[in-house]
């Protein structure tokens, strides 16, 4: 029986980093000096399956590496150890490390290794008994064994342990049940590899190992005969007492299980030669062994994802069973009133026809239910992105010397996973404005009278169709007469405009506002406000600041819950339909022939009110057939895309409606002015306009008569 | 031997070996498409064209739901152009390429046959000249004295997408 693991690979990832993510943050929450067990134990069993999962899929050096910090933490378990600020923020580190492994992994590129065999390193030393992680290299010692607490005295038991071959087949693993054992006192663990026979002949799914445990602890041969109730028909179990005089060294349980294999260099000193050996052996062999070879799997799996490049789109999420279930039933509703409908027409008469109209809005009804929930299955809560913003904050207020207290709010709100991925980089980028601009060194805020520790407020809310997202700071709020003058000198505004509050704060979005080393900012971001403003028009919000000098400021994101259905208005063109996004239209008007003004010959202007708005003829962009060549008493439908206005011609409004959003690029490509399709009530397709893309288009097609006609 | 192995299988016109063909005629001419990519046969119905896209790109309908680009195949390979009558279909294929699978139908004048060609009776086809690219042609096959040509679909119609033609100012 061969089992392909890499198909296990995606989620182990997936897994992975949700373990981190957990590490993280209740590393952030960990109180030094008297930490919570639990947050230890939630930390540990973290990093505990990351282990064990890596170790399975043959990801050494992620393994190894988790070990360390593994044995780390569980020493911090048991209590023979404090937990201390720089243990925390070593451990912070290597989170970090780990996420770096396993994204170069994932998307099969180098793993940074020295920076890992250096924080392991750090590690390592810190186990070793030093307190402080320093930057001393040279001090590697893996003798000194010595600085583990010893135990002094104890009864025991010397437990013999020899598996039947079969043990890994009823999914029970060695390790875990040492581990137990290790909860009831401290363990040796001396593994006997002799049985073990020749690359050749080994299956990699049999055990061939039996171990021997000195344990010292006070369990009784009850209790220790319970941790191994589960294997209890596929081994044999051999219990002595051990004298009372008897002293042992605590050595961490260093298992070793023929599949996974995570025992590494590092951890070998510490073991008894037997064990390190087995390791080796044990290593090595799923490489000889072709049926679960995770080097190779690895290999392959990093091919195939060369060819398809790593697409964020793609993916997976996880759903509550209660919205699978709430899906089943209306399934099963659906299903009821078909049945009931089916009936109905199997001898239908003309006195049925009430029964039929209810019938027929009962399906409706169930319909739109099932729309809803289906959308809500991609749904996550927003606690998704705020989980990043404790460690980043943590990380820059210290780095910045400030002291912030993050307050987050309305982690539960939901919001669809394609807006959730895409609001991340805006948002760190709104977090790290506030942090870096905002909020006020502690000496400054003390002349000032306000509180030391500044407060920085996460918040998000449902609002109609909508979720809002608030950042709020108590800090200095924007400096209204600084962003004047430097719009002035960047000529944005002249210098004797008046403008309101709002007005001037409303510069920052401007492109090319933000200073150039803002630009440059090369943590990956590289994003200023104008390109937070842009992304977050592209996921059809808004954003909108509100700054009280002196008082702090509040920036307010106004997003739609899904990408998967937009508000249309549908406009005709000729035979076809098209819609146009409602959120992008300004106003809807008949064409006055008065306002109508052209310069040269092709570029006409529409005058609205004060302002002078480009007529785009839609016929003329898609090269299609259309009614009404003549603008006057056309209809005009005033968008406004890319920051700019554009009057659309076209020839009918029809009604407006919701449409679903169906990709043109699945089965087919981007089409420029287009922004996908959908498929309207009778069946037929329409397409939907991409205002800011069609913009582009017909300046381009302008542009390129002028340059044709200048040829000619 | 190889030849009664193949006239079996053009008897029994199936059998485990070779692969089976769905046959179309395209002016006169008989076509053959993997039928494993063929994912069913429609009539033609009214598609939504999309502008600034080839001529032969007749436009997009909806398949239960999905978006499915319609290419007319005459046009595609520059024969003259006729009306639709009640034998023009579409066949829905599908189309392997570097972002997965895709969906996508081709317009043709009739189906015709479903044949069992052996993938060693394919022989090379030589270069047209003109119309059809010999890089379309997977090969050619003989079936009762009669030509056909086995094309690459895969290759066709992913070219067929990428093939800029949209002229923005044509007036």
């Amino acid at each position: 029986m061969s089992i392909d693991v890499s198909q296990f690979l995606d989620t182990f990832y997936e897994e992975s980093f949700e373990g981190l993510d957990i590490m993280e943050s209740e590393l952030l929450e960990l109180d030094v000096g008297a930490a919570d067990q639990d947050s230890i134990n939630t930390i540990f069993r973290a990093a505990h399956s990351i282990k064990g999962g890596s170790g399975t899929f043959g990801l050494n050096a992620v393994a190894s590496f988790t070990h360390v910090l593994e044995t780390l933490l569980d020493e911090m378990r048991d209590g023979k150890r404090n937990v201390t600020q720089p243990a925390v923020d070593l451990m912070l580190t290597s989170v970090d490390v780990l996420r770096e492994m396993l994204n170069a992994l994932k998307t099969g590129q180098d793993i940074d290794a020295e920076h890992a065999a250096e924080v392991q390193q750090q590690l390592e030393r810190l186990l070793k008994g030093g307190e402080e992680p320093d930057n001393d290299v040279s001090g590697v010692d893996h003798t000194s064994l010595s600085d583990h607490p010893e135990v002094m005295v104890g009864s025991g038991w010397h437990i013999r342990f020899k598996p039947l071959s079969h043990l890994f087949k009823t999914g029970n693993d060695p390790v875990r049940l040492f581990e137990e054992l290790s909860d009831l006192g401290t363990i040796q663990v001396k593994v006997n590899d002799s049985g073990l026979p020749s690359f050749a002949d080994i299956d990699p799914e049999d055990c061939f190992l039996s171990w021997e445990i000195e344990y010292i602890g006070d369990a009784d041969e009850a209790q220790i005969r319970d941790v191994f109730a589960w294997v209890d028909d596929d081994c044999e179990l051999e219990l002595t007492i051990i004298g009372g005089e008897q002293k042992a060294t605590t050595v961490e349980t260093v298992a070793v299980a023929p599949v996974a294999a995570p025992a590494s260099k590092t951890t070998a000193p510490a073991a008894p030669a037997p064990v390190a050996k087995a390791a080796a052996v044990a290593a090595a062999q799923p490489k000889e062994a072709p049926p679960i070879a995770p080097p190779k799997t690895e290999e392959k799996s990093a091919v195939a994802r060369k060819a398809a490049p790593p697409s964020t789109e793609s993916g997976s999420i996880r759903v509550g069973i209660d919205k699978v279930d709430a899906l089943i039933n209306m399934v099963g509703e659906l299903v009821i009133t078909q049945s009931m409908l089916n009936q109905l027409g199997e001898d239908f008469t003309m006195d049925k026809v009430q029964r039929l109209q209810e019938g027929l809005a009962e399906l409706e009804h169930h319909t739109r239910e099932l729309q809803e929930n289906v959308m809500r299955i991609r749904m996550l809560p927003i606690s998704f992105a705020f989980n990043r913003f404790p460690r980043l904050v943590h990380d820059l207020s210290q780095k910045m010397g400030k002291n912030v207290e993050l307050k987050l709010s309305g982690e539960n709100t939901e919001l669809d996973k394609t807006v959730m991925e895409k609001i991340g980089d805006p948002l760190v980028h709104l977090v790290r404005n506030a942090l870096d601009h905002g909020i006020e060194k502690p000496e400054v805020r003390a002349s000032l009278g306000k509180p030391a520790v500044a407060t920085l407020h996460l918040n998000a809310y449902h609002q109609g169709g909508n979720i809002v997202i608030e950042i709020s700071d108590d800090g200095a709020g924007l400096n209204t007469e600084k962003i004047k003058n430097k719009a002035i000198e960047k000529g944005l505004i002249n210098a004797g405009d008046e403008l309101s509050a709002e007005k001037v704060n409303e510069l920052i979005f401007y492109p090319g506002f933000s200073t150039a080393d803002q630009i440059s900012d090369v943590s990956g971001r590289g994003v200023g406000m104008d390109v937070v403003k842009k992304n977050i028009k592209d996921l059809s919000g808004a954003i909108e600041v509100l700054s009280i000098p002196g008082k702090g400021s509040r920036f307010t994101i106004r997003l739609p819950l899904t990408l998967a259905i937009l508000d249309g208005q549908l406009v005709r063109l000729g035979d076809q339909t098209y819609i146009v996004p409602l959120v992008s239209i300004i106003e809807s008007l008949q064409i006055r022939k008065e306002n109508v003004k052209s310069i040269a010959s092709d570029s006409e202007l529409y005058r609205l009110r004060d302002e002078y708005v480009p007529i785009l003829r839609l016929h003329k962009v898609f090269n299609t057939k259309c009614d009404n060549k003549e603008l006057i008493n056309g209809l005009l439908v005033v968008v406004e895309g890319d920051g700019q206005l554009a009057g659309i011609f076209v020839d009918d409004l029809l009604g407006q409606q919701q449409v679903v959003i169906k990709s043109l690029e699945s089965n087919f490509k981007r089409v420029d002015g287009l922004s996908g399709a959908t498929i309207l009530g009778d069946g037929t397709v329409a397409l939907i306009l991409d205002i800011p893309g069609l913009v582009k288009l017909s300046k381009e097609r302008i542009k390129k008569r002028a340059a044709a006609s200048a040829a000619a | 031997m190889n030849t009664v192995h193949r006239m079996d299988n053009e008897v029994l016109g199936m059998n485990g070996e070779g692969n089976q063909y769905l046959t179309f005629m395209l002016a006169g001419e008989e076509y053959g498409v993997d039928i494993l990519r063929v994912q069913e046969i429609k009539g033609w119905d009214q598609v939504t064209p999309i502008p600034n896209t080839p001529a032969y790109i007749k436009g997009v309908i909806n398949l239960r739901g999905t978006i499915v680009p319609i290419f007319d195949l005459r046009e595609r390979f520059r024969l003259e152009a006729i009306a639709y009558g009640p034998t023009t279909v579409v066949i829905v294929l599908k189309i392997k390429g570097e972002k997965g699978e895709r969906t996508m139908g081709i317009v043709v004048d009739a189906v015709s046959e479903v044949y069992n060609i052996n993938e060693d009776a394919l022989k090379a086809a030589p270069d047209f000249g003109q119309a059809i690219s010999t890089d379309f042609v997977k090969g050619l096959a003989t079936i009762d004295e009669k030509m056909i040509i086995v094309l690459d679909i895969d290759h066709l119609l992913n070219s067929s997408i990428v093939a800029e033609a949209g002229r923005l100012v044509r007036d």
